[in-house]
C-alpha cells in the first residue's frame, strides 16, 4: 500500500497530482484517522485512475462495502507494513554496539566557543553544545535564555569569534517548548555557528538580537506573527505578514486555521 | 495663513514599480521622504506551513513559486539540504545539468532585472530587449522541463529529466550570441548621460552597514566586501571552474547595477567552461530510497541566488515529512535596509533604489 | 487666405472663416490619430517588435478604435473630487492647443492668421495649458495627481523661460515676430535656414520644447513608473482622451513652429529643387521633427525632477542669453557696421 503511495509521489505523472491534491487536504486534518482515510483514498484513486474527482472521506468510507479486492490490498499493505517495522526494529538492535565515532574535526573550535562563553558570559550560560555532524560540522550551542543577549554580545565582538554577519533566525515550535535558531558566521574565519535558545511554550521570550545585529530585525518581527515568541528589546514589535488584526499564531502546531475545510 | 503639512503616501500595493504587490507607507514633505514603512503579507502564501504536512518531492513546486524569476536557484537550495541531510551522492551529469541550468537562470534573472530597472528609470526599449534575449532562455527550459517560469526540474538525487537531442548544442550557441548582446546593452544604457545622473551616488551605503543588515548578493559586493557563497562555501561543481567575482567601490545603485551585468558575463564564462566538461552521458539521477525520509537532525544549506544568500533550514524527525522548513530569503532580508536609505531621499528616487535592491516579493512574503 | 483676412467681416466671410477653421481641426485630428499610430509603430520598430497590425490593413485603424472605446466609456468623476474644474480642465487644456495653430504659416500664401506679433501670442496661448494641468492635478482629489500637477506646473514654467529666450536671436536676425515674415527670409540654400547660424538657440528650442510637451525624457509629470500616470490618474473615458488630445496638438504645434522657425518653413533645401511645391517640403520636414520626438521616446530614459530645474535654470537659460548677446554683437559688427 505504502508503496504504491511512493510510486505515484515520486513520479510527476497526472495520477499523481491527483494524489497530491487528494491527500493534501486530507493531511492538513493532522489525525491518524485522517492519513489512513487518505491512505485509503489512495488505494481508490490507483484502482479508478479514469475519475480523477477529488475523493471526499464519504466515498473513502463508502468504498469499502463495494470492492473486496481493494480490501485484500489494503491488508497486504499492512501486512508489508508490520514485517518492514519488525525489520527495522530488529536492525536497531543490532546496530547498538557500535564503536564510538571519531572526534569531529569541528570539536576544538566548539570548545574554544564554548569555553569563552563560559569565562566571559557566565558559567552556567551554555546549556548544551554539540557538533551538527549532518550539517557539515557545524557546531551549536543551546545557550540559556536569560544569558542570551550577553552571549549575542561576546559572539559579535569577540576577536576570536568575530562573527558580524548574522545569517537566519529561525523559529520552531517543538511541541514541549519553543526554539530560536540563530545562524552566524564571520566573513572573515568563514567559520559558521548556530545557537539556539529554548524558551517555554505558554509567555515564550528570547532576548532581542536587533540591537547587535540588524538583520535580526524583520527575521523576530515574523517569528513573533507566525509562532507567537516575543522579542523584549525589540524596537518595532508587531506582525509582518499577517494582518494586523489577526488573531493566533499561524505557524504553531496547535493552530485552528479560520476554515479548516480549506 | 499658510500651513504646510506632512503628506502620506501609499506606494502599492497596485503600483508598475514595486515589483510585485508590497506597499510603502511613505511621510512626504514635498518631495522629500520622511519616513517609510513597508508593508508586506499581500503575498503570504503559508509555505513553510504547508510544507509540513508534503513529503520532499512535493514541495519541491512550492519552491518554485517563492523566487519566481529564479526558479532554478529555489529547487536547488531545498534538494541540496535534503541530499545534505541524507548524504546522498550525486551523479556528475546531473549535478553538471544542475549547474548549467542554475547559471542559464542567473542570466534570465539578471535580464528581467535590468529591463524592468530601467523601464522603471524611464526608457523604455531596454526592457523589451531583455526580454527578448531572456525568451530564448525560457525556450531552452520549456524544451528541457516543459515549463517556463515554474520549472519543478531538480529532484532529491539529481534531475527529472535529461537534456533532449542537441539542447546542449543550443545552449553552447547561445552563449556567445549572449555575450555579444551584453556588450550592446552596455554600449547603449551604461554611458548614457541622463541615466549616470539618476543612477550615481543614489542609495549609499557602507561595508559596515550592509553586513549589520545581513546583506547578500549585489548589495554586498558594492561595498567591497568579497563574500559570494560561490567561491567562499563551494557548492555543487562551483570549484571547479573559473570566474570572477565582481566587487564595488562606493555602495550605490550604480556599482550594484554594474556589478549585475558582470555577474552576468561571468555566468556566460561558467557556463562555457561547465558545457565542454559535462560527461556526454551519464545517470541523471542517483540512488535514492523510495521513500525519502531524512534521518533525524537538522540542517542549514545556503547558495547563492540571483538575489543573494537563500538558505534552507531543515528540522526533520525521521518522517517523510519536515518537520519544520524553513527558507532564508535573501529579498526579505536585503529589504529591511529600505526605510534606513530612503530617508532624506525624493519619490524618484525611492524607484530607483527600491529597484536597485532587486527584490522579488514572492520571495519577500514566501 | 490673406485677401479674405483684409475683406470686412460678412456674415458669409465668417461662414468661410469658421468652415476653414473645422477643416484645420479635422486634418489635426487625422494627424493626431495618424501620429499616435505612427508613434506605436515607430517605437515597436526600434525596440524589435511591429506594432499594431491587426485593426484594419496594417493597423491603420487601431487608433479609431482607441477613440471608439475612450468615447463609450462610463465617464467616472471621483466623488470627493472638485467638479466643476474637474470638467473644466481637459477642455482648458485643449483650447489653447488648437488655438495657437492660427499663426502657422504652411506656405507663401497658406496661412490662417498673419499676427504681427505671432510668436509671442503662440507663447503666450500654450502656457494656458499649464493651468489646466495643475487643475486637473488639484481638482482629482489624489495625492499622485497632485504630485504630478505641481511637477507640472515647476516645469512647464522653469522651461518656458529658456523656450523663448532661444527665439530670441532668431527675431533679432529677422527683424520681425510674424512668423510668416520668419519663414519667408530664410534663404534658399538649406545652410541658410536659421538652424545653423543660431545653432546653440536651435538645440535649446529643441530641448525645451521637448519639456514644454512633457515627453520622455521630460515626461514627469505623466511618470508612469512613479506618479502612475501622474495628472490624469483619475481622468477616464473622453476627458483622458482630451489629455492626449491636447498633447499630440502641442507636437503638432511645436513642430511647425520648429519648422518654420529653424528649418526653413516652405523652403527647398537648394533653389534648383523649387518644383516641388512648398508644402510638401513643409511637411517633410515637419515629419522628420515629428519622427525625431518618437526616437527619443524610444530611447531616453527620465530625467530627475531636481535635474530638471537644475538644467533648465543653470544650463538653457545661460546658453539662451549668451546666444542673445553673441546673436546682438554679429549683428552689430557685421550688418549694421
Amino acid at each position: 500500500m505504502s508503496e504504491e503511495r511512493d510510486k505515484t509521489a515520486g513520479m510527476p505523472s497526472s495520477g499523481d497530482t491527483v494524489g497530491t491534491a487528494g491527500e493534501a487536504p486530507k493531511e492538513t486534518a493532522g489525525t491518524v484517522e485522517g492519513k489512513e482515510q487518505s491512505g485509503q483514498e489512495q488505494a481508490s484513486a490507483n484502482a479508478e485512475p479514469a475519475a480523477p474527482a477529488a475523493p471526499s472521506s464519504a466515498e473513502a468510507s463508502a468504498a469499502p462495502v463495494v470492492d473486496p479486492e481493494r480490501e485484500a490490498k489494503l491488508k497486504a499493505a499492512a501486512e508489508a507494513r508490520e514485517a518492514r517495522a519488525a525489520a527495522k526494529a530488529k536492525a536497531e538492535s543490532e546496530a547498538v554496539p557500535e564503536e564510538p565515532k571519531a572526534p569531529s574535526p569541528k570539536q576544538p573550535i566548539l570548545d574554544a566557543a564554548v569555553g569563552l562563553i563560559r569565562t566571559e558570559v557566565a558559567e552556567d550560560a551554555v546549556e548544551e553544545a554539540y557538533i551538527n555532524e549532518l550539517n557539515g560540522h557545524m557546531p551549536v550551542i543551546v545557550v540559556k535564555g536569560d544569558r542570551w543577549s550577553e552571549v549575542a554580545a561576546l559572539m559579535k565582538n569577540h576577536a576570536a569569534l568575530g562573527c558580524n554577519y548574522l545569517r537566519n533566525v529561525t523559529g520552531v515550535d517543538c511541541e514541549t517548548h519553543m526554539e530560536a535558531v540563530y545562524h552566524l558566521v564571520s566573513l572573515e574565519s568563514k567559520q559558521d555557528y548556530a545557537i539556539k535558545i529554548k524558551t517555554d511554550r505558554e509567555a515564550p521570550s528570547v532576548a532581542s538580537a536587533t540591537p547587535i545585529w540588524a538583520t535580526a530585525n524583520w527575521n523576530e518581527r515574523e517569528i513573533y506573527d507566525l509562532l507567537g515568541i516575543n522579542f523584549p528589546g525589540h524596537p518595532d514589535m508587531r506582525r509582518i505578514m499577517m494582518p494586523d488584526d489577526w488573531v493566533g499564531h499561524p505557524l504553531r502546531k496547535d493552530y485552528e486555521p479560520l476554515d479548516p475545510e480549506v | 495663513m499658510i500651513r504646510t503639512e506632512e503628506l502620506l503616501l501609499n506606494v502599492g500595493p497596485q503600483h508598475p514599480s514595486t515589483h510585485g504587490v508590497f506597499r510603502i507607507i511613505v511621510k512626504l514633505d514635498g518631495e522629500v521622504i520622511t519616513e517609510a514603512i513597508p508593508v508586506m503579507g499581500y503575498l503570504h502564501r503559508g509555505t513553510e506551513k504547508l510544507a509540513e504536512d508534503l513529503n520532499f518531492t512535493q514541495i519541491i513546486p512550492y519552491t518554485d513559486r517563492m523566487d519566481y524569476v529564479s526558479a532554478m536557484t529555489n529547487n536547488y537550495v531545498l534538494c541540496h539540504a535534503v541530499e545534505t541531510m541524507m548524504g546522498l551522492e550525486i551523479p556528475e551529469r546531473a549535478e553538471f545539468m544542475r549547474l548549467i541550468v542554475m547559471e542559464l537562470q542567473r542570466v534570465a534573472s539578471h535580464l528581467v532585472w535590468w529591463g524592468t530597472y530601467l523601464l522603471d528609470i524611464g526608457a523604455m526599449s531596454p526592457f523589451l530587449y531583455a526580454f527578448r534575449d531572456r525568451e530564448m532562455i525560457i525556450d531552452f527550459f520549456n524544451e528541457l522541463c516543459g515549463a517556463r517560469l515554474t520549472y519543478n526540474y531538480m529532484r532529491v538525487g539529481g534531475v527529472k529529466w535529461d537534456a533532449p537531442e542537441g539542447w546542449l548544442d543550443k545552449v553552447r550557441d547561445f552563449v556567445p550570441y549572449m555575450e555579444k548582446k551584453l556588450d550592446e546593452y552596455n554600449n547603449l544604457v551604461s554611458g548614457n548621460e541622463i541615466f549616470l545622473a539618476r543612477i550615481k551616488g543614489i542609495g549609499q551605503y557602507d561595508a559596515q552597514t550592509a553586513i549589520d543588515y545581513g546583506l547578500s548578493g549585489a548589495n554586498l559586493r558594492c561595498t567591497g566586501v568579497d563574500w559570494d557563497l560561490r567561491r567562499a562555501e563551494p557548492y555543487s561543481l562551483y570549484n571547479r571552474f573559473e570566474f570572477d567575482v565582481p566587487l564595488g567601490k562606493t555602495g550605490d545603485c550604480y556599482d550594484r547595477y554594474l556589478i549585475r551585468l558582470e555577474e552576468t558575463r561571468q555566468s556566460l564564462r561558467i557556463l562555457k567552461q561547465a558545457l565542454e566538461q559535462i560527461p556526454s552521458s551519464g545517470e541523471v539521477m542517483g540512488k535514492v530510497p523510495r521513500v525519502i525520509r531524512p534521518p533525524a537532525g537538522e540542517v542549514y544549506v545556503r547558495i547563492e541566488s540571483p538575489r543573494g544568500e537563500i538558505g534552507c533550514h531543515i528540522i526533520s524527525k525521521g518522517k517523510a515529512e519536515p518537520y519544520r522548513l524553513k527558507f532564508r530569503r535573501p529579498s526579505f532580508v536585503n529589504l529591511q535596509i529600505l526605510p534606513k536609505l530612503l530617508v532624506g531621499e525624493t519619490m524618484t528616487n525611492l524607484i530607483t533604489i527600491l529597484g536597485g535592491i532587486d527584490i522579488v516579493v514572492g520571495e519577500v512574503d514566501a | 487666405m490673406g485677401t479674405w483676412l483684409d475683406e470686412t467681416l460678412t456674415w458669409g466671410n465668417a461662414l468661410i472663416f469658421f468652415l476653414w477653421g473645422v477643416i484645420l481641426l479635422a486634418i489635426v485630428l487625422g494627424f493626431v490619430t495618424y501620429a499616435i499610430y505612427f508613434e506605436r509603430k515607430v517605437i515597436g520598430w526600434m525596440q524589435l517588435r511591429i506594432g499594431p497590425n491587426r485593426v484594419g490593413p496594417l493597423g491603420l485603424l487601431q487608433t479609431v478604435a482607441d477613440i471608439l472605446k475612450l468615447l463609450i466609456k462610463e465617464d467616472t468623476i471621483p466623488r470627493k473630487a472638485d467638479r466643476m474644474l474637474f470638467i473644466l480642465a481637459p477642455a482648458l487644456a485643449y483650447v489653447p492647443a488648437f488655438a495657437v495653430l492660427a499663426v502657422i504659416p504652411y506656405t507663401q500664401d497658406l496661412y490662417f492668421a498673419d499676427i504681427n506679433v505671432g510668436l509671442l501670442y503662440y507663447v503666450a496661448l500654450s502656457g494656458i495649458s499649464t493651468i489646466a494641468i495643475v487643475i486637473g492635478g488639484w481638482s482629482s482629489n489624489n495625492k499622485y495627481a497632485l504630485l504630478g500637477g505641481m511637477r507640472s506646473a515647476a516645469q512647464m514654467i522653469s522651461y518656458e523661460v529658456p523656450l523663448v529666450i532661444s527665439v530670441v536671436g532668431v527675431v533679432m536676425m529677422t527683424g520681425s515676430l510674424n512668423l510668416r515674415i520668419i519663414g519667408e527670409q530664410q534663404g534658399n540654400w538649406f545652410w541658410e535656414w536659421n538652424f545653423l547660424p543660431q545653432i546653440i538657440g536651435f538645440v535649446v528650442f529643441i530641448i525645451a520644447a521637448v519639456s514644454e510637451l512633457n515627453r520622455t525624457p521630460f515626461d514627469l509629470p505623466e511618470a508612469e513608473s512613479e506618479l502612475v500616470a501622474g495628472y490624469h490618474v483619475e481622468y477616464s473615458g473622453f476627458r483622458f482622451a482630451f489629455f492626449m488630445l491636447t498633447e499630440y496638438v502641442y507636437v503638432y504645434a511645436i513642430a511647425a513652429l520648429t519648422t518654420v522657425l529653424f528649418l526653413g518653413g516652405w523652403h527647398a533645401p537648394a533653389p534648383f529643387l523649387d518644383f516641388v511645391p512648398g508644402i510638401i517640403w513643409f511637411l517633410l520636414k515637419f515629419s522628420c521633427i515629428v519622427f525625431f520626438l518618437f526616437w527619443l521616446r524610444a530611447t531616453m530614459p527620465r530625467i530627475r525632477v531636481d535635474q530638471l530645474m537644475g538644467f533648465g535654470w543653470k544650463v538653457l537659460l545661460p546658453l539662451a542669453i549668451l546666444n542673445v548677446f553673441i546673436t546682438a554683437l554679429y549683428l552689430e559688427l557685421f550688418i549694421k557696421g
